[in-house]
């Protein structure tokens, strides 16, 4: 299954469009509904983050599958300003916009596997998986 | 030469009506005006190049064209049924004229083609703002009413109100939610207000701030703030993401949350006594007498 779609994100509402095409797939490919609220959370912590902190970027989704599971992967990826203490942004209750600094710790429990990658003034790109149980 | 074009195209109109009618009938198969029922099509083609053909003559638009775009709108035809109608007339005419022509150099050709754009051009200006006019009256009239919807607020009993919320909340709503909310704990004198999440997709953490910040503002004010209506699935999200949501009390269902805003104010729900006992107890000390 290699299928593949993106949603550019721009606008505040270009959160809700990522969120509804990630719970479509997340359906399609079999979640229950626990599953799906945690994927559209994730999706909409990691939307909004491209959407305050960069401002331009896109999420794009991806069926994967291997030998035994099934499962989802969100990409989320901008060129902007880049993360400079990766390990503060993981520590849940930091944020630099007053918010509740919940966001990317919080998608990382959502999530089964996070991976993040940035670097300062080049951008971001986030990978996190969710199996299929 | 203006004048000479002009009555080239006004005294071979029917020519031209007859080409552009072809051209126009051999897109119709293959896109969306194909589930357009054939009469229809024709009598609304006839009428659009007549309106075409007015405004050329008149040299300028017309009140015609107006009528004729606003009726279009109406019936929700797309606007590429009037641009691609244009584009053809403009091929269809440039060509006409050409061919009625001796002689053709590229002065020539470049004045035909200028002129062909100042009759085609207006018409297709005019019909694409008319249809984005229309389309951002729609647009603007729905924010308003999308806005009046956003945030309501219902004072059930003395003292408590309730705010159901349902949709996406996004920056500006969340805005608008705090307002109202402060606005109505005063104007309507609440002790408890039941904000009612059920409707609500998805539960960030800017949604889970925003309701945090909206439940501590109405404390300052005196008041207290119970969050109802959280499913299961978004209990399990909040809790993943790590959200605190312990300052205040927050229960599954809005009658649960009703229950405990009623003892909050001191109430309580009573069945009223069932009146046929009464009369039965009446029955009874008459048959006794």
């Amino acid at each position: 299954m290699d299928f593949q779609s993106c949603v550019n994100i721009k606008k505040e509402w270009d959160i809700v469009g990522a969120r509804q095409l990630g719970r479509d797939i997340a359906r399609k490919i079999g979640f229950g509904t626990v599953d799906q609220a945690r994927i559209a959370t994730a999706i909409s912590e990691l939307a909004r983050n491209i959407y305050l902190y960069a401002g331009t970027g896109k999420i794009c989704f991806e069926a994967i599958e291997d030998m035994n599971h099934k499962g989802l992967r969100i990409v989320a990826m901008d060129d902007g300003p880049g993360i400079k203490e990766l390990s503060q942004v993981m520590e849940d209750g930091f944020s630099t916009s007053g918010g509740l600094g919940a966001g990317l710790p919080g998608v990382k429990r959502l999530m089964d596997d996070f991976d993040i990658q940035s670097e300062d003034g080049k951008g971001t790109e986030i990978k996190a998986v969710k199996w299929l149980r | 030469m203006d004048q000479k074009l002009k009555d080239i195209v006004i005294g071979h109109s029917d020519d031209i009506v007859k080409m552009w009618l072809e051209e126009v009938n051999k897109k119709k198969s293959s896109d969306y005006t194909a589930t357009i029922s054939d009469e229809l099509f024709e009598s609304t083609n006839r009428e659009f190049v007549n309106v075409i053909f007015t405004s050329i003559e008149k040299s300028g638009l017309t009140n015609d064209l107006n009528d004729f775009s606003e009726r279009l709108i109406n019936l929700g035809w797309p606007l590429s049924y009037l641009t691609d109608g244009m584009q053809v007339f403009r091929r269809v005419i440039t060509e006409y004229i050409l061919k009625q022509s001796e002689q053709i150099d590229s002065d020539y050709f470049a004045e035909v083609l200028r002129k062909v754009d100042g009759w085609v051009d207006p018409v297709i200006n005019q019909l694409v703002n008319e249809y984005s006019g229309s389309w951002e009256h729609i647009v603007s009239l729905q924010r308003v009413a999308l806005q009046e919807l956003s945030a309501p607020l219902i004072p059930v009993m003395d003292n408590i109100t309730i705010m159901p919320l349902i949709g996406t909340i996004d920056t500006e709503r969340a805005k608008l939610i705090m307002e109202n909310l402060l606005d109505g704990v005063i104007k309507h004198n609440a002790e408890v207000v039941l904000i009612d999440i059920t409707g609500v997709p998805v539960v960030d953490t800017m949604v889970a701030h925003h309701i945090i910040q909206a439940a501590e503002a109405v404390r300052l004010i005196g008041s207290r703030c119970i969050l109802v209506g959280i499913r299961p699935e978004i209990a399990q999200t909040i809790v993943n993401l790590g959200i605190d949501l312990g300052k205040f009390p927050t229960k599954s269902s809005l009658r649960k949350g009703f229950k405990s805003a009623l003892e909050l104010t001191n109430r309580t729900i009573e069945d009223v006594q069932p009146k046929e006992q009464d009369i039965e107890k009446l029955i009874d000390s008459l048959n006794r007498e």
